[in-house]
């Protein structure tokens, strides 16, 4: 449940703001138990996670990259900023969104079934999507499709016509625009 | 130089090189080796609480009356589950702890093991930082971080969670050193174009009020010092949360006394009527805001802390100085002084007198009585009999703990120990256990409720062995008092479950454990019968028999703001039952 009231925890009439949509990207000590302190802090303090990807990023210096796409108000956003940083394996927050222009990129694997008219369809939508096919059978075919997430979920809207079975995805990858690291 | 050795002994020079004199703690099997060579030498004293419970709360009281770390050592599964309640209350109280915790063998982790818990999953919620070591190599460096962690920035516990194997192998031993830590490095001197604006604000104030909390204690006595000089160069008003009690003297004349739930009529109003509020090292708790939409509506707000996520957390800052409150106020004087501002007089003079309207309502004020102990007039007497001695007060939470934090005053730092954030229930007398081993020569008086000291009444054993001669004081009225205040306003007077039917003889119970007990039930005995207890060379249960159905007030009802607090005095109880609305009812 998103709190969007974060003035008050008090019922009653009190400043609104808008909820938005944010990605965050956090610099972390790829050490035992830091996703667990991360997703801890989320879940204990009534934050929301609506993607989330991490993976070792800089192996020499033991570095993880977790992408955290999340949704609050500004007060809520700048608290989860806030309550990140006190973690004491992490190295940076950034806020991709509010800093500028990032780029966000995943990836989905999409196996769709079907025979006749359906299956030539899929694999035309596919092209179009530049979806490539990574296994097949006279019966089914599974897509690898990458790009913005919302690419991602126009895909897979249309797929569910033409027999979709299931879907992976991994979440959203961001970096921010330019020559400069987070 | 690294130097070779088994994991329990570095355990102990660690500790030793940390400068550590006490611990608390509890044996058992995960963490024998260690206990081993605690046997083995004489540097660290270790204190045999009777419950691990007992030795986390020892240790905040350790920690609180000394600013140093407190050191708490526990075996693993029940032994590290027992620590939580006093881990998450040095969390919520910023009390600088590190609690060593024994865990099975490393090849057993995982296998639901004799005695096994998930600690550092257990206590990821509730230390600031923890570690599993599972390589004896890596143990100094991280007991010496912990000790870093624990103290730096926003104070609070840390866990190392120590499997029995690696206390038994061999690795090599590092002193602790001043190497910067990668990534923990908190801010603590100020910005300084935010404390100039902060400066520019104070000087123009015409209602000003300064807020100040458990920050400027934690900050260190010098902290206090420099606040007492700010304000006193100000001439402002100043209150203070719970945990910021004694930062400044309660005897001066610009001091309003506590504010929040249960503080002072003066204090509230100040806050809620002000243009400018200093806040300096407390966090609006909502114990102190109330209703935060009705809560300070015209004031500017300079807020202090050196955590920055208490910075707009609950109340939008105008002025955020991110800092060590020492830092902040050390450079808040030096451009006062520069500046050398000129205040508005004649609207502080008119300021003042409206303070004063509102000290004149007497808002502590209780009807005594000449047949029974009120409660209030037994804290009020333990204060006069004590005041003039070097005394600490603990306290358990609930009633009692508000008429200790009302008519005990302050004069110094680190004086005053009481779970504020998580309201722990059974705090007080290994707190007071804690602090009367770092000060063995003081007053350590624990103000107690007769249901509260029940919670963790097994450290009377703790005390006897270490000859500790604190002083339990319990407001005995029979009731949860708290809790039957509250079924009062809220649940139209059903007393669910708030009555102790089945009390312990106090007297014998102190005597069953080698104290003395000691009963009063009489206004006429009470001086006396205080007197005696704080004559009394050993450790005392005071059986102090109140008046049965006393409230606490004043009492700014939930979910109501600063200037819609109940007065004691003329309260009827139609208006008690009417206090809260439906929307406060949910409230705590």
């Amino acid at each position: 449940m998103i709190n969007t009231n974060p003035q008050t925890h008090y019922a009653g009439p009190s400043l609104r703001q808008e909820v938005e949509t944010r990605t965050l990207s956090v610099l972390v000590d790829n050490e035992p138990g830091v996703l667990a302190r991360v997703i801890g802090l989320f879940s204990g303090r009534g934050y929301n996670i609506d993607s989330l990807t991490v993976t070792e990023t800089e192996h020499e210096k033991h570095l993880s990259r977790i992408t955290i796409i999340t949704r609050g108000t500004p007060a809520v956003i700048e608290q989860i900023k806030h309550q990140l940083e006190r973690l004491v394996p992490i190295h940076r927050v950034r806020d991709l969104t509010f800093e500028g222009i990032s780029l966000e990129r995943e990836l989905a694997l999409v196996k769709v079934s079907g025979k006749g008219e359906k299956r030539m369809e899929a694999l035309r939508m596919a092209e179009i999507f530049r979806a490539q096919v990574v296994d097949t059978s006279t019966e089914h075919f599974v897509f690898e499709v990458t790009g913005k997430p919302g690419k991602i979920d126009t895909f897979i809207n249309l797929m569910m016509e033409l027999g979709l079975v299931e879907v992976s995805r991994t979440g959203i990858a961001a970096i921010g625009r330019g020559a400069a690291a987070m | 130089m690294a130097r070779t050795m088994t994991g329990a002994e570095i355990v102990m020079k660690a500790l030793q090189d940390q400068g550590v004199e006490h611990i608390f703690g509890y044996p058992g099997g995960a963490v024998l080796p260690i206990y081993d060579e605690l046997f083995q030498q004489d540097k660290v004293k270790h204190i045999l609480v009777r419950q691990e419970g007992g030795a986390l709360h020892a240790a905040e009281g350790y920690a609180r009356s000394t600013g140093k770390v407190g050191v708490a050592l526990v075996t693993s599964g029940p032994g590290a589950t027992n620590a939580v309640t006093g881990l998450t209350d040095a969390l919520m109280d910023s009390i600088p702890l590190v609690c060593i915790t024994g865990q099975v063998p490393t090849h057993l982790i995982g296998n639901d093991a004799f005695q096994e818990c998930d600690t550092v999953g257990i206590t990821r919620p509730c230390t600031k930082h923890n570690w599993l070591v599972k390589n004896v190599n890596d143990l100094a460096r991280i007991i010496h971080e912990a000790f870093y962690i624990a103290k730096a920035g926003r104070p609070g516990p840390v866990v190392i969670d120590i499997p029995k194997d690696v206390q038994f192998a061999t690795g090599n031993y590092v002193g602790p050193s001043n190497i910067a830590h990668k990534t923990y490095k908190p801010r603590v001197k100020p910005e300084p174009t935010a404390v100039r604006d902060a400066v520019d604000l104070i000087a123009s104030a015409k209602r000003p009020v300064f807020y100040t909390g458990g920050g400027v204690i934690n900050s260190g006595p010098k902290a206090s010092q420099l606040l007492r000089e700010f304000v006193r160069l100000t001439g402002f008003p100043i209150t203070s949360t719970l945990m910021g009690l004694g930062a400044y003297p309660a005897s001066d004349k610009q001091w309003l006394g506590m504010l929040g739930m249960h503080g002072t009529y003066e204090a509230n109003l100040a806050m809620h009527d002000c243009d400018v509020m200093i806040n300096i090292g407390a966090r609006f708790d909502d114990r102190i805001t109330g209703r935060v939409d009705a809560f300070s509506p015209g004031s500017k707000k300079i807020h202090v802390d050196i955590d920055p996520s208490s910075i707009n957390k609950n109340i939008r800052a105008d002025i955020p100085i991110i800092g060590d409150c020492a830092y902040v106020l050390e450079e808040m004087l030096r451009v006062w002084k520069a500046k050398a501002p000129q205040l508005d007089k004649a609207s502080l003079k008119s300021w003042w007198k409206e303070i004063d309207g509102w000290r004149a309502r007497k808002s502590l004020s209780y009807t005594n009585s000449t047949e029974h102990i009120m409660p209030q007039y037994a804290c009020q007497r333990l204060y006069e009999l004590t005041k003039d001695r070097d005394t600490y007060i603990t306290t358990e939470v609930g009633q009692h703990q508000m008429w200790a934090a009302q008519f005990i005053n302050f004069e110094e730092p680190n004086r005053w120990m009481t779970s504020g954030g998580l309201g722990t229930m059974g705090y007080g007398l290994p707190a007071a256990i804690g602090v009367q081993l770092a000060h063995p020569k003081s007053l350590v008086i624990d103000v107690a409720g007769d249901a509260s000291i029940l919670m963790n009444i097994q450290e009377c054993s703790t005390a006897v062995q270490y000859r500790l001669p604190v002083k339990v004081f319990i407001l005995n009225n029979e009731y949860m008092g708290m809790v039957r205040q509250w079924q009062q306003l809220l649940h139209g007077n059903r007393l669910s479950e708030s009555y102790t039917e089945a009390l312990p003889d106090f007297v014998k119970l102190a005597e069953a454990y080698g104290w003395t007990g000691m009963r009063c039930d009489h206004p006429a005995d009470l001086d006396d019968a205080i007197r005696e207890m704080i004559n009394h060379k050993g450790p005392v249960i005071f059986d102090c028999r109140v008046a049965k159905l006393a409230n606490c007030f004043p009492m700014i009802p939930s979910g109501k703001a600063h200037n819609e607090m109940l007065l004691g005095e003329n309260v009827s109880d139609e208006e008690v039952s009417r206090a809260i609305g439906k929307e406060g009812k949910v409230l705590v």
